[in-house]
């Protein structure tokens, strides 16, 4: 029956990777034809990823839509894609999030048009690749080759300090995952196989968890990023360009968070078990600490920056609460809302800042400025604007009916049925967040019009306003109604659990 | 007394490279030099036959001939065709930049191809003899090839320190020679190979032999500490005869070390494989961390060079149950790939009366000629080994045959030197996309050059989709000789 289908999965990975060579090969001479032709192939790949959720049979833990090629078969390496519960929702969550950012670029970018739309529809692929492949080394390549174009994206269309910020962005995250690299080779001269759900399955001694454990928080752990390997992140999302600041921040983030699903939970639980408390305390700093450091940034960017890390902190401290979870209670309920509750708030994050990184943009194309002292009022000259710019900081802040607010209602929950401390710690981020950002609304948006750029100002146009309803709509649909997207998840999650707590000693 | 004719056909393609230098050396004498493609032409020639009587006579079993001083197997051929086809990226490339210096001169292109038949030999040797009179040929054409621009101080200069220390080299190796010879009584690999087994590490003179070869070896691949001369050879000669050196002789060198350490002392192999590890160490730790503060792009290679044969060195200490060898083949083979491309690259943005030398004159490459700044980049990251280019997969196989043998902190010092190495290719990439460029002259290429080069872009991309038959190639040459 499945056979039937086309191979939905190397469609979506390799649409948009040959329709941005085709977008290079139109060239820099017709920007139009480069930006109609991108925003097509954006659009179709979108729709092309549309099936994998409404073809999606959520009562299953197994891989879906599999397809299976021998590769380099002298090292058993396959070409093995599939999806499950975890990564179906972002993979169509980087579908959707390409096409705003090819939306984003529409105007705003004047050099090197066809570059830039091709450098984010072939990492639009490869981002993809990453959450589809059920091969080791296959998703290390797209692991690792997501970086290029990331690395020129910064480079050619950032700001003033671009070229620092794009080699620590390169050289952190290249760092953290060649040890991957090593870990992931070790585990194929115990397995023989690269697959990772033979991995799964692997036994392997407590100290060899360990170390692979190391490897993979090395590697994920600059990804997501967790403190102290944040400083990459700011530096990044504030020389980007709103492009490259929405991609980062909603998706390439969240590959650090699948990587401990996908890797380090199922591959090493006694391990993450054992040193859980290391996660959840990393986890509790970047709420708590980070949540502090955005309060006091005066750069937009920069705090939504480490808005973002502290809101993955979230992410990793409802993966990692689970095992602790289980531990008090026993039942694994309580373990699945924990995860769950990770899961919803990337794929939440993933819009909202987006979301914000868009509006920071709108506001930059107007006054080049992301000082917030430059700006003051802008409600009075942008009405439109100011709406969208406040419903997404209110998500951001966790407002019941947004979609922020179920992820860390979730993991909270979860929280107290580990340690009343941590759950009192991780509800910081209700007033932090609320601070920061309300805080960040009230200087931009509110208030006396600050001067004379901002009372020139024009509302958002045409573009910009479907771009931004498109974002408010999803957001508002996962905070009133997330059923779809945990109802994906509850077969995966159990089946993730399963692996966790059954020991691998 | 009987004379027993050799067989000559496995040598039939050294004879025809050995016909063909001659006959064209004779033939340039007479040519007018406004015709000098003539015998550029010819070349490419000589190029071509040679791989297509390597190609139709492609080894299926070992065959030792010439009294066992020579044998052809698959490793050698396949080493050979890949000889050839760097050797003719290397005289296309630098066909345009030698006439625009007025140094297209036969000599060139003879003593190019004395130094093919050099390498072939070295690959093909069955006797410590005929590794010596390989390395020699090699060797002498290189530094006559460093001189050809006689004019240059910097050239002369480079010539006569690569003279000097490559003839201490070849002394040292020589010497070690000697000395097997001294405790096994033979030059023939085979049977030194058995006496060797016999011995063990028990006879002092055998070891001694030993670190005289692995002294030699590493100072013709240029392994810390015996690298001196390799950044001032590489800036100092003209690139095109930088892109000579750095990329052909690397598989020739590679065979070197297969013929005497796997070959002749593959006994020893507990002996010598302590040395690989700390010339491979030393090698990776410094050819990318003194490459970081490079300006000039020829010598920023060079210490890449040195990174990348420290690699390659990782694989051969890995040895053959975990796949090392053709690992380490396949490292040589996309390493020379990427040289080709890079080297060629430095010479194709130079022209009359400049040298694109330094790393700033890439700048703003991708606003003067994004195609060529894409191809450039391409090579850079490939070299880095970033994945979906040839370069990871090349890595990827050594630290798999590192972490096989259970060397797990040698493959972490590997990868640790990579991400180190990564910083100065991204400084290339850098220059070529973030800058803006200082010059505005639009960069002029001959077609067949600028196929070439693409080609070669494209063929990091390809080998990087799909990598498995290039591996199977090196695994199945190197199992017809009994290793795998």
């Amino acid at each position: 029956m499945l056979s039937e289908l086309p191979p939905l999965l190397s469609l979506v990975i390799w649409f948009p990777i040959l329709g941005g060579a085709a977008v290079l090969f139109v060239g820099d001479d017709n920007p139009g034809r480069a930006k109609a032709l991108a925003l097509t192939v954006a659009i179709l790949t979108f729709l092309i990823s549309i099936p994998l959720f409404t073809l999606f049979d959520p009562t299953t833990a197994k891989m879906q839509f599999q397809e299976f090629v021998p590769w380099i078969p002298a090292l058993s390496v396959n070409y093995h894609l599939g999806v499950d519960g975890f990564s179906m929702p972002l993979i169509l969550l980087t579908a959707f999030m390409n096409v705003l950012v090819v939306i984003a670029g529409w105007e705003v970018v004047q050099y090197r048009v066809a570059q830039y739309m091709a450098a984010f529809l072939i990492m639009e692929g490869l981002m993809i690749g990453v959450f589809a492949a059920l091969d080791a080394i296959l998703f290390y390549v797209f692991f690792e080759a997501m970086l290029i174009p990331m690395f020129l994206v910064i480079g050619i269309w950032g700001g003033p300090r671009r070229v620092y910020a794009t080699l620590k962005f390169f050289l952190y995250t290249f760092l953290g995952s060649v040890f991957m690299l090593i870990a992931l080779i070790y585990l194929y001269t115990q397995a023989d196989s690269f697959e990772i759900l033979d991995f799964h399955m692997l036994p392997l001694t407590l100290s060899e968890q360990v170390w692979i454990f190391f490897a993979f928080l090395l590697g994920f752990s600059v990804k997501v990023p967790m403190w102290p390997v944040h400083t990459w992140l700011p530096d990044a999302h504030v020389e980007a360009p709103t492009g490259g600041s929405v991609i980062l921040a909603a998706i390439t983030l969240k590959i650090g968070g699948y990587g401990f699903l996908r890797f380090a939970l199922p591959i090493t639980p006694d391990a993450s078990a054992t040193l859980d408390w290391l996660i959840i305390t990393l986890s509790l700093i970047a709420v708590v600490y980070i949540g502090l450091v955005a309060l006091i940034q005066q750069d937009m960017k920069k705090l939504i920056a480490y808005s973002s890390i502290a809101h993955m902190g979230f992410v990793t401290l409802g993966f990692f609460i689970a095992f602790s979870i289980y531990r008090h209670t026993g039942s694994l309920n309580g373990a699945a809302m924990g995860i769950e509750g990770g899961m919803v708030q990337m794929v939440s994050h993933g819009f909202i800042s987006g979301a914000l990184f868009l509006c920071v943009g709108v506001l930059y194309d107007r006054v080049h400025s992301r000082q917030i002292k430059d700006y003051g009022g802008v409600a009075n000259t942008m009405p439109i604007f100011a709406a969208f710019m406040v419903l997404f900081a209110m998500a951001n802040a966790g407002l019941p009916g947004t979609s922020g607010f179920v992820g860390e209602f979730l993991v909270i929950l979860s929280s107290f049925k580990a340690s009343f401390w941590i759950a009192f710690l991780a509800s910081f981020t209700l007033i932090l967040g609320a601070a920061y950002t309300l805080w960040l609304v009230k200087r931009v948006i509110f208030g006396e019009v600050g001067n004379h750029h901002v009372a020139e100002l024009e509302d958002v146009g045409r573009r910009e306003i479907i771009m931004l309803s498109l974002l408010a709509a999803a957001v508002l649909l996962l905070g009133l109604w997330p059923d779809p997207l945990t109802s994906t998840m509850h077969a995966t999650v159990d089946n993730l659990l399963q692996h966790m707590t059954v020991t691998k000693l | 007394m009987n004379f027993v004719a050799p067989d000559f056909m496995p040598v039939l393609p050294e004879l025809f490279v050995l016909t063909m230098a001659c006959l064209i050396l004779v033939i340039d004498v007479f040519l007018d030099p406004q015709r000098r493609h003539i015998t550029y032409g010819l070349v490419q020639l000589t190029l071509l036959g040679a791989a297509l009587l390597t190609l139709f006579s492609y080894a299926q079993a070992s065959v030792v001939t010439l009294s066992g001083h020579y044998v052809k197997d698959a490793m050698g051929d396949l080493l050979k065709l890949f000889i050839y086809l760097a050797a003719a990226a290397v005289f296309l490339y630098s066909r345009d930049y030698l006439r625009q210096r007025d140094l297209l001169k036969g000599e060139y292109f003879v003593l190019g191809l004395f130094g093919v038949l050099g390498m072939m030999i070295m690959v093909s040797a069955h006797s410590l003899l005929t590794v010596y009179l390989g390395l020699e040929l090699l060797s002498l054409s290189l530094y006559a090839l460093v001189a050809t621009d006689r004019d240059s101080p910097v050239a002369s200069e480079a010539a006569m320190k690569y003279f000097v220390l490559g003839s201490l080299a070849s002394g040292m190796l020589l010497y070690g020679i000697s000395m097997i010879y001294g405790a096994t009584g033979s030059v023939d690999l085979q049977v030194v190979s058995i006496a060797v087994a016999r011995q063990g590490a028990n006879n002092l003179v055998l070891v001694f032999g030993l670190v005289f070869l692995v002294v030699g070896l590493s100072f013709k691949l240029g392994a810390v500490p015996f690298h001196m001369w390799l950044p001032d050879v590489y800036q100092g000669a003209p690139t095109s005869v930088t892109l000579y050196i750095g990329s052909a002789p690397k598989l020739a060198a590679f065979a070197l070390v297969m013929r005497i350490l796997v070959d002749g002392l593959g006994a020893l192999q507990s002996d010598w494989q302590g040395m690989l590890i700390i010339l491979a160490a030393a090698s990776m730790a410094l050819g990318n961390l003194i490459a970081i503060v490079q300006t000039n792009i020829k010598r920023m290679l060079a210490y890449s060079t040195i990174s990348h044969v420290g690699f390659l060195l990782l694989g051969v200490l890995a040895g053959d149950k975990s796949g090392g060898y053709a690992a380490a083949m396949f490292y040589t083979i996309v390493y020379v790939l990427m040289a080709v491309g890079a080297f060629g690259m430095i010479i194709l943005l130079s022209r009359t009366g400049f040298e694109a030398e330094n790393i700033d004159d890439f700048k703003g490459l991708n606003d003067r000629n994004p195609w060529l700044a894409f191809l450039m980049m391409t090579i850079m990251m490939s070299m880095a080994g970033v994945p979906f280019l040839v370069g990871f997969y090349a890595k990827w196989v050594v630290l798999q045959a590192i972490v096989n043998i259970g060397l797990i902190w040698l493959a972490i010092l590997g990868v640790v030197f990579s991400v180190i190495g990564a910083f100065y290719y991204l400084q290339v990439v850098k220059c070529m996309y973030f800058d803006k460029p200082e010059r505005s002259e639009p960069i002029q290429l001959s077609l067949d050059t600028e196929i070439a080069i693409s080609a070669n872009g494209l063929l990091l991309v390809a080998l990087g989709l799909y990598p498995t038959a290039l591996m199977g190639w090196c695994a199945a040459a190197l199992s017809l000789k009994g290793l795998a």
